[in-house]
């Protein structure tokens, strides 16, 4: 199987005006892992998710998504292939209920997103697989609020839904337990685990303790540039990493 | 709550019918245009986040195109109509397409100069009439049957149009369509990362939008046998904004709220002249700070607190 990696980059990098934010970069994410990347504030690593997405341009390098060169392609399009992306901040529709959400992600497989003149009363019947997702995340008696009035830990959990709601094969998840308090960290960390049967994850994480506990494989980034990578045990005793890394987050 | 909703929109409807007994048919008619004007700019402002700056250019075209085919090519009033609306729609695919590729006030700049080009086109061309506008446009006959001179007919007429108009909207709001339209309004990036090319469905909007402002203005035009600059000059953007944002944007009656009360306003306080200006000027300082919602939308959260 010389083809097991479902993600490879080569030389990716990309220069904001002179400023080398991630320099070639050279990433292998394997087919069914939980991949974190991890590395101080300001290594790259939200930028390097950017690239892998479509959202930023890389000034160089190759992408290749599943054996096929994505370097060119469009974020949607991409999102169409089976990779799919989180965001920072909580990315939900606020002003639609949050069954709403996730029947949104539903309507992809429809085709029938431009017809304005089907009454939306056409789109219940993926009300069923949207409460199975919702029940799968434990929203289901949250299904007719408007997301606004969601508390935060809920949103990520809703968010995760909307996503696997197109069955991706990889999804990127950038810090999702960003800002979350020890309970809503623990039911999300379930929640990951529990939904990576079958596909691979891309994680960008802060929390150590997250990332040692769920994650196969580990990219360490600094300075733009990967400067370990292997199991956790292996990453968190080099030296480098230690420097780079724990240096920065407990001086 | 449906039943309450249906038994609403039938009490509207009846309200409509009845008016002309009671109100200057003329007025209402001027009421109805300028709703569906506002109501068509606010798909665009309320369900795709889209501040277009150059709307007038719809309004006012479809006007022009709808009394030149009347007038010149003796066009009956459907056709024209039709044909200004059609024209409208193609406008705002070439607008639309130039302009989705920015957000937020270059997106409303660039409908601006668009729109600016599109007043001095019609300043410059011929059919157009220039500074006279086309004056006289005759109503003729609707299908060749209904006499468009009477004004009952003429309202009824526009009435029908009005009611067309708004339950395209309103289905449009309603509609898988609808749905991802609200959904790129909310959260561009996520949509995007759902797979959605959410220009497309921009552009769509606009088209949609623009046709429907284009369906008002070529109506206005038959309403009142003329089509001149006022209608394409971007006062006229400027003040749909108004009645949108004064009725309550995002709401599918809003705008036609704020189109009725600042036209009325404008009828009753035509013997102060520029006051009037003032007084909008004014309506709005108050509406943006002290109720935001505009006056059907704060209606609405007010019922919403209540149950």
């Amino acid at each position: 199987m010389a083809d097991d990696h479902i993600l490879e980059t080569s030389g990716l990098t990309k220069e904001f005006r002179g400023f080398v934010a991630v320099n070639g970069v050279d990433l292998k994410v394997r087919r069914g892992s939980i991949h974190a990347l991890i590395g101080p504030n300001g290594a790259g690593k939200t930028t390097v998710f950017n690239l892998l997405t479509k959202f930023l341009e890389p000034t160089r390098g190759r992408i290749t998504f599943n054996g096929r060169d994505i370097t060119a392609e469009r974020p949607a399009a991409l999102a169409r292939r089976g990779l799919v992306r989180s965001f920072q901040i909580s990315a939900v529709f606020p002003h639609l209920s949050v069954l709403e959400n996730v029947r949104v992600a539903l309507q992809t497989r429809l085709g029938t997103a431009f017809h304005f003149w089907k009454s939306e009363r056409t789109l219940n019947k993926l009300n069923d697989r949207a409460m199975e997702l919702l029940e799968a995340v434990d929203l289901g008696a949250f299904a007719g609020l408007i997301t606004v009035e969601l508390p935060y830990g809920r949103k990520r959990a809703l968010e995760i839904a909307t996503t696997l709601a197109l069955e991706p094969e990889l999804m990127l998840l950038d810090e999702p337990t960003q800002g979350m308090g020890h309970e809503d960290i623990d039911r999300v960390v379930e929640l990951i685990r529990k939904v990576s049967t079958n596909r691979t994850i891309l994680m960008v994480e802060h929390n150590l303790s997250v990332v040692s506990h769920l994650c196969d494989r580990i990219t360490v980034l600094a300075r733009g540039s990967v400067l370990a990578e292997g199991p956790y045990d292996e990453v968190s005793q080099n030296p480098q990493v230690l420097e780079a890394y724990v240096g920065a987050e407990h001086e | 709550m449906k039943n309450l909703q249906t038994v609403g929109y039938a009490a509207l409807l009846l309200l409509g019918l009845v008016a002309p007994f009671a109100v200057y048919p003329v007025l209402l008619m001027k009421c109805l245009c300028f709703g569906l004007f506002a109501c068509a700019f606010n798909l665009l402002l309320g369900y795709a986040g889209l501040l277009s700056f150059g709307h007038a250019a719809f309004l006012g075209m479809a006007g022009y195109i709808c009394g030149y085919t009347v007038q010149s090519l003796g066009f009956p009033p459907e056709l024209g109509i039709l044909a200004g609306t059609a024209t409208a729609g193609l406008l705002g695919l070439a607008i639309g397409f130039l302009a989705i590729r920015r957000s937020g006030i270059y997106f409303a700049m660039i409908t601006l100069a668009l729109a600016q080009i599109v007043y001095f086109f019609c300043l410059k061309a011929q059919f157009t009439g220039a500074e006279d506008g086309l004056q006289g446009v005759p109503r003729g006959h609707l299908f060749g049957v209904f006499d468009l001179s009477q004004p009952l007919t003429m309202y009824y007429t526009v009435l029908a149009i009005f009611v067309g108009g708004v339950w395209i909207i309103h289905r449009t709001v309603h509609s898988p369509f609808g749905q991802i339209l609200k959904s790129i309004r909310d959260n561009e990036p996520r949509a995007i990362s759902l797979g959605y090319d959410v220009d497309r469905f921009k552009l769509l909007a606009f088209v949609l939008s623009a046709a429907l402002a284009g369906l008002a203005g070529a109506t206005k035009t038959m309403v009142f046998q003329l089509a001149s600059l006022t209608d394409v000059h971007w006062h006229q953007s400027g003040e749909v904004v108004l009645m949108t944002l004064l009725g309550g944007m995002g709401t599918i009656f809003g705008p036609v709220v704020g189109a009725i009360v600042l036209v009325l306003l404008q009828d009753w306080l035509t013997g102060f002249g520029s006051w009037v200006v003032v007084l909008t000027g004014l309506i709005f300082i108050i509406c943006v700070l002290a109720f935001r919602r505009g006056i059907l939308g704060e209606l609405l959260a007010l019922k919403a607190r209540m149950l």
